[in-house]
């Protein structure tokens, strides 16, 4: 099988030495003119890896800030087809930077696994997360994306013990994202050492890139997680940015500000082992 | 996925030989069921998974258990006659099951016994739950109180708003009420909230989960200590009138008293069971809460199961004028029975309800929750139809004390 655009992208990352930044913006998020143009300029502000939500009435893995994103992506009239769209809009303008499809399992269970699978790489997805769907309940979507080329990526968290990583690595391919702390997005920061001791865990079982998420929101935390980790992701504090533009009234300079702030977590995560 | 038709199979009939071997190992009951949760969960659910095959194997948890139901729950509920209703409606006899009269005053103790039973034997400190009508929260915080265990109830900021008296008892009985504000402010998002909170504090904390729904093993495990429902009416009614009965009725929103009454009879080809679902406003208005009924299979909480949702596979708000049936889901095990054709689904509306809740009180001196009220409005409609030497149970899973506000309301009467 060829490499994929996330093992290129990978492989790219660790021929320049450096840590990856990896951004998650809600799909559709605050509207689907602005999160176009959101999507459209994050490879250039410095996103190596874009995962972007699929909405979801009831995200039960998300706190506040993604969940409220959720709710206006649905709101402001987002659906699955229609995010698919706007992925392919993306894809005409950019063939290299990885896009993650990441959400919850009903969406895919209503539009058909195997119909969403055929329009996923169409529209040029690369890899999927699909948050409520562990390796038990692996046949339905995980090892067709599998046969199909797609990533499937999955979640390690604190709570994965030995024992059970090579069950959760099994049908993992792409990166494996390490959820630092016990709790759902945007909780508490994680703890350097804690993340550091994981990671080292997890690379005890696999060759796979790993990516540490959850509770990443200042360039400084950013670059603490990219000496660790292959990737470091951020994702609440970019919805928080976007909540705050909707909040005022005025989502005008959304685009613009949300770039400016992942070009500072880019620049903190470049610089971080040069450091 | 796992196929349709368990393994065990009648070789011509495609029938399973037994509609109570489920679940299979992954807990699925037929396509219906599984484990669909986040990571961080599944240690959690695999060490409860466990803990429950351990107990369920020890004569000496079913002794407790069996203490507790006696002289803290109040059981055996009785088997009651309900012969000025039998004689009203001119039909089959009437029979209701009384778990009304349990402690907390409705079946839902049941379960917590069960729950917080296994819980002190997996060491933990720390209980959490979801409540729609605070029947389960009630019920909740009275085991946790019972056992010294910290208690955390979330619950819808509506439903706390519809049911205030069920959130002081909360309180008085120490438990934190936590309102949930998030979504569509019910239970399904109460649900939500708890399951971040088990996400959150998975060492120490243990989810006691109300219904016969959620990730396995819940759905088996919450129908095993709820059975005890069924088990009883079947030996009580031998007793009063020596043999089964021709229909059981049962109210089901997320599916817990059903299916207590309805599981030990499942082999029995001889007993009809209809699952009633709150039909709300009506079917055709889309505002129900009937999800065998109008919804179709999809992936929520953990399970796959009805579920109402639209076009795209976002959960659809349900309404139904009692809080406990006000759930956009049920439970794995009764989706798969409906497929199979061992239950019928009926469904009730909210006046229908209401019309059965005041027949109750005037006929038989019982007021019956909005829930059972569910049951009883499609019982007036099955037993004019049957014979009078027929026999029809009904599952009075809750008393209506905690409902006289909402019946007020819609009386126009101010208390």
């Amino acid at each position: 099988m060829t490499a994929s655009r996330l093992d290129r992208r990978f492989q790219a990352l660790r021929d320049e030495g450096r840590a990856g930044l990896v951004t998650f913006v809600c799909g559709g998020d605050p509207d689907p003119e602005t999160f176009q143009a959101i999507l459209g300029g994050l490879p250039e502000a410095g996103a190596d890896v874009i995962e972007v939500g699929m909405p979801f009435s009831d995200p039960m893995a998300d706190g506040p800030s993604i969940q409220a994103g959720n709710l206006r992506a649905l709101a402001a009239g987002m659906t699955l087809e229609r995010l698919l769209g706007h992925i392919a809009r993306f894809r005409n303008g950019n063939s290299e930077t990885p896009i993650v499809l990441m959400g919850y399992f009903n969406p895919i269970h209503k539009f058909g696994p195997e119909r969403f699978l055929e329009a996923a790489i169409v529209a040029g997805v690369d890899g999927l997360i699909v948050v409520d769907l562990p390796p038990e309940e692996d046949a339905e979507l995980c090892l067709p994306a599998l046969a199909r080329g797609l990533n499937f990526i999955r979640l390690a968290t604190p709570t994965t013990d030995d024992k059970r990583l090579p069950k959760v690595l099994g049908n993992t391919s792409g990166f494996i994202y390490y959820v630092s702390i016990t709790g759902i997005t945007g909780a508490a920061a994680p703890v350097a050492d804690m993340v550091g001791a994981a990671v080292e865990r997890l690379r005890r079982h696999t060759d796979l890139p790993v990516a540490v998420g959850f509770g990443i929101r200042e360039p400084e935390q950013a670059a603490g997680i990219a000496r660790l980790a292959d990737a470091a992701v951020v994702g609440s504090a970019l919805v928080d940015e976007v909540a705050r533009h909707v909040a005022s009234g005025d989502t005008s300079g959304l685009a613009r500000a949300l770039h400016a702030k992942v070009e500072g977590l880019a620049q903190a995560v470049r610089r971080a082992r040069a450091a | 996925m796992a196929t349709a038709i368990p393994a065990t199979t009648h070789m011509t009939t495609g029938r399973p030989n037994s509609f109570r071997a489920g679940p299979d190992e992954d807990g699925h009951f037929g396509i219906y069921g599984g484990r669909f949760v986040a990571e961080t969960l599944m240690p959690n659910i695999l060490e409860l998974e466990q803990a429950w095959r351990a107990a369920k194997e020890d004569p000496g948890f079913q002794a407790e258990l069996d203490s507790w139901f006696k002289d803290y729950v109040g059981r055996p509920s009785p088997l009651y006659l309900a012969q000025r209703l039998t004689d009203h409606l001119g039909g089959a006899k009437v029979y209701f099951k009384r778990d009304e009269l349990n402690h907390t005053g409705a079946h839902k103790i049941n379960n917590c016994v069960g729950q917080i039973l296994l819980a002190t034997r997996m060491g933990k400190k720390r209980i959490i739950a979801e409540t729609g009508a605070g029947q389960h929260g009630v019920a909740t915080a009275t085991v946790a109180a019972r056992f010294g265990l910290e208690c955390v109830i979330y619950m819808g900021e509506r439903d706390i708003e519809r049911q205030s008296p069920n959130v002081f008892r909360m309180r008085l009985l120490g438990a934190k009420v936590v309102p949930v504000t998030s979504g569509s402010k019910t239970l399904k998002d109460a649900m939500n909230e708890a399951l971040r909170d088990w996400v959150t504090n998975v060492e120490d904390t243990f989810y006691i989960i109300g219904s016969v729904a959620g990730p396995h093993p819940y759905p088996a495990l919450v129908r095993d200590f709820q059975s005890v429902i069924g088990h009883e009416a079947k030996a009580q009614l031998l007793e009063k009138e020596g043999r089964l009965p021709d229909l059981l009725v049962a109210a089901v929103g997320g599916g817990s008293n059903a299916m207590g009454l309805f599981h030990p009879f499942l082999d029995d080809p001889e007993v009809r069971i209809v699952a009633v679902e709150a039909a709300g406003d009506g079917i055709e208005t889309g505002r129900h809460a009937a999800a065998m009924s109008a919804g179709e299979p999809g992936v929520l909480h953990g399970m796959r199961s009805y579920l109402m949702q639209d076009a795209d596979g976002q959960i659809v708000e349900p309404h139904s004028i009692s809080a406990g049936l006000d759930y956009p889901g049920i439970g794995p095990e009764h989706s798969w029975l409906k497929d199979m054709g061992r239950i019928e689904i009926a469904t009730a509306t909210d006046q229908d309800a209401l019309d059965a809740f005041a027949l109750c009180a005037k006929l038989e001196g019982i007021l019956p929750a909005l829930e059972p009220s569910h049951a009883l409005a499609e019982v007036t409609r099955q037993a004019p139809r049957m014979a009078k030497d027929q026999i029809i149970i009904m599952n009075l899973c809750g008393r209506g004390d905690k409902d006289i506000g909402t019946v007020a309301q819609h009386m126009g009467v101010t208390l």
